[in-house]
């Protein structure tokens, strides 16, 4: 069977509906950068804005006092920063994997969902780099970490896994950037050839480097992307593994643990998922994107939302089964008494209840494939997994092995400030591409379509003069029971 | 389009021929190809599957700078951490020698997002340099029509310096295999 071809026996259907012509497919996701704004995306923007402007804000007021303005203190020195860092970092992470690892495994209905969830990847890990940089203290001195001569004469320690660090995540960013940007050629020529305006062609025709479709640039292009998603694949595994040993290659009861780089994958997609599914509900609902993200992509990435919160729980309970086994009474104070019973205990409870709990609604298709009940479960994954980070490194830190030693941690209105601004200016970047670049791939989404299997005979196609869809006659929701109606949400 | 000054002496530059479907224009690549053009392309809105055996194109060779890059990576990254932490400033860390082997193990997560780092740049610089982008200039964008290449049509271009090529005889077999249009494109001579 070909390829393009839905497989009946697994119930498959096509991704596009049969009946929609290519040109459909350009004018329903070009328009959205054509037409102006709705009033959802003016809403959402001035919104997230506000939350930018706070964000500068606080970082203008931490750069003015120092970092005593957040309630990092003895012996929690790192807190909030840190949990924000690794909580973003691990939202990217689904980005990636829908780019590159369903790629691989030819999983074809990430078409349409893939532009985004890699857009998604570049904003989280941009406001995940804004941490730790910010946390240093002395931000002006950040290029110590760079391999470049200065001053001291001496070079960054390379065996430091805060160093990993941050070649990993540095890493991560620039392929990423050059992944999503390679993905965007094709459709930013589409962008120019539609335009009317000649400022809108002269941009995007510079960006789009003169793409002509040409079968040979094709073949290169096609090879690129591919390596890039084998290149990406053991990338963002490595990513969140080198983020892991940043804590457990320390000695502190609740770090020190071999578990951690798989487990802080799982939960890195885990998160990653319910992230994109936040930013989907609101774009496909603002932008009216029914007939291009369908209700079976959704239901997918439920099943995804569902298999990686039984990983977490499941290294969870091994975390737990591990400190008893261990017999070492540090690690059973740990996780036996502070994260249960101790004085963050509410923080533990978020944690298990949003990540393990929550999404095993999930096991029926009636929640699954009920838009109210997804955008809640993806909120509240979200906090669950803010949550487990903070389980990690606060808890971890306030009760170490002296008792003498032991402290609790206070977030500041400046640490609330910080983090919900990065949430600002994630949306306010979010917003702004949604607006000015496709946000779905033309190029790919036209690829699964009936229509560009060769073997198959033209017809039924459309008109040979371009014709002007209007709203009206758009075709009605897909797959029969599979959609909500339009207008529905 | 405009209409130019007819002072200037013209010439064909390329052939442009469209086609309504993905199958049409795979059929006529496999005669352009029959015929014996090497200056010849498809313009298609997405990859056509099986068009490169159509267009009897070769493998691509991008896998062969991706590696180059990789290996650079790879070895410029040992290179670095060895020289500075060994060599330039020796740093005694965990008790391990500076430059010994034992400090090979704590540079693998470096060496291995450096190797990435470079093959995501081959990857991407190299794809532009086999396919000569950026090129902002190219006669098929002449073409009023062309502009659908990037929405639902599909074209073969033919270059008017293809030693095939003929004024006469090209345009014919193009609309022979069921081109919905055939148009050509003139440049100035200078």
């Amino acid at each position: 069977m070909a390829y393009w071809e839905p497989i009946r026996e697994l119930d498959e259907a096509h991704l596009v509906q049969p009946a929609s012509k290519l040109r459909e497919v350009t004018h329903e996701i070009a328009r959205i950068t054509e037409n102006r704004a709705p009033r959802g995306w003016w809403i959402c923007f001035l919104l997230a804005s506000a939350f930018a402007g706070i964000f500068v804000l606080c970082v203008s007021y931490l750069f003015w006092r120092g970092v005593g303005v957040w309630g990092n203190t003895s012996p929690v020195y790192w807190a909030w920063d840190i949990t924000n860092f690794v909580w973003w970092v691990g939202i990217g992470h689904a980005g990636t994997l829908i780019s590159a690892i369903l790629f691989i495994f030819r999983q074809r209905w990430r078409t349409a969902i893939n532009r985004f969830a890699e857009a998604m990847t570049i904003f989280a890990v941009i406001c995940a780099l804004i941490f730790p940089s910010i946390h240093v203290g002395r931000p002006w001195l950040m290029f110590y970490v760079f391999p470049i001569p200065n001053q001291m004469t001496l070079w960054p320690n390379f065996k430091s896994p805060l160093l990993w660090d941050v070649f990993a995540v540095s890493t991560y960013f620039t392929v990423s950037l050059l992944f999503w940007y390679t993905g965007l050629i094709p459709d930013l020529a589409t962008l120019r050839d539609r335009s009317i305006n000649p400022w809108r062609q002269k941009i995007y025709g510079f960006f789009a480097l003169g793409w002509r479709g040409s079968n040979r640039h094709w073949q290169n292009y096609e090879r690129a992307y591919l390596i890039l998603a084998g290149i990406s694949t053991p990338l963002v595994l490595s990513v969140h593994s080198v983020v892991s040993m940043d804590f457990a290659t320390s000695v502190i009861p609740g770090w020190h643990t071999t578990i951690f780089p798989p487990y802080f994958v799982a939960g890195a997609i885990f998160s990653g998922f319910a992230m994109v599914e936040t930013v989907l509900l609101i774009a496909r609902t603002v932008f009216k994107l029914h007939r291009v993200v369908l209700m079976r992509h959704l239901e997918l990435m439920n099943k995804f939302l569902l298999l990686t919160s039984l990983l977490v729980g499941y290294a969870y309970g091994m975390e737990f089964f591990i400190a008893w086994y261990s017999g070492d009474e540090y690690e059973m104070a740990h996780f036996l008494h502070n994260r249960p019973m101790g004085p963050y205990w509410w923080a533990w409870a978020w944690m298990m209840s949003c990540n393990v709990l929550v999404p095993q609604i999930y096991w029926f298709k009636k929640m699954r494939t009920n838009l109210a009940v997804m955008f809640v479960v993806s909120i509240l994954v979200n906090i669950g997994m803010w949550f487990e980070r903070f389980v990690i490194i606060v808890l971890s830190l306030n009760r170490d092995f002296l008792p003498s030693a032991w402290g609790l941690f206070r977030p500041t209105i400046i640490d609330v400030g910080t983090f919900t601004g990065t949430i600002g200016v994630f949306f306010t970047l979010f917003l702004l591409f949604m607006r000015w670049l496709p946000m779905v791939s033309m190029t790919e989404v036209k690829g699964t379509m009936p229509q560009a299997d060769p073997h198959r005979h033209a017809e039924d196609e459309g008109e040979h003069d371009p014709v002007k869809i209007p709203d009206q006659e758009r075709l009605p929701a897909a797959a029969a029971g599979a959609l909500v109606p339009e207008g529905a949400e | 389009m405009e209409a130019r000054p007819t002072s200037r002496r013209r010439t064909p530059s390329i052939i442009l021929a469209e086609y309504k479907s993905a199958h049409d224009v795979l059929h006529a690549a496999e005669k352009v190809r029959d015929a014996g053009y090497v200056r010849w392309d498809t313009h298609t809105p997405f990859p056509v599957h099986g068009m490169d055996r159509a267009m009897g194109l070769r493998d691509s060779r991008l896998g062969w700078i991706v590696i180059v890059f990789a290996l650079t990576g790879l070895t410029g990254a040992f290179a670095m951490m060895h020289w500075m932490n060994g060599v330039d400033y020796p740093t005694v860390v965990g008790d391990k020698p500076p430059g010994a082997p034992q400090t090979l193990p704590s540079m693998v997560p470096i060496l291995f997002e450096l190797t990435i780092l470079l093959s995501a740049f081959g990857a991407v610089l190299g794809m532009f340099h086999l396919n000569r982008l950026p090129r902002h200039h190219h006669p098929v964008f002449e073409s009023d029509r062309f502009r659908l290449a990037s929405d639902d049509r599909f074209f073969i271009s033919i270059e008017a310096d293809d030693p095939k090529f003929d004024v006469d005889k090209t345009p014919a077999l193009l609309a022979g295999a069921h081109a919905a249009n055939v148009e050509v494109i003139e440049e100035d001579v200078s």
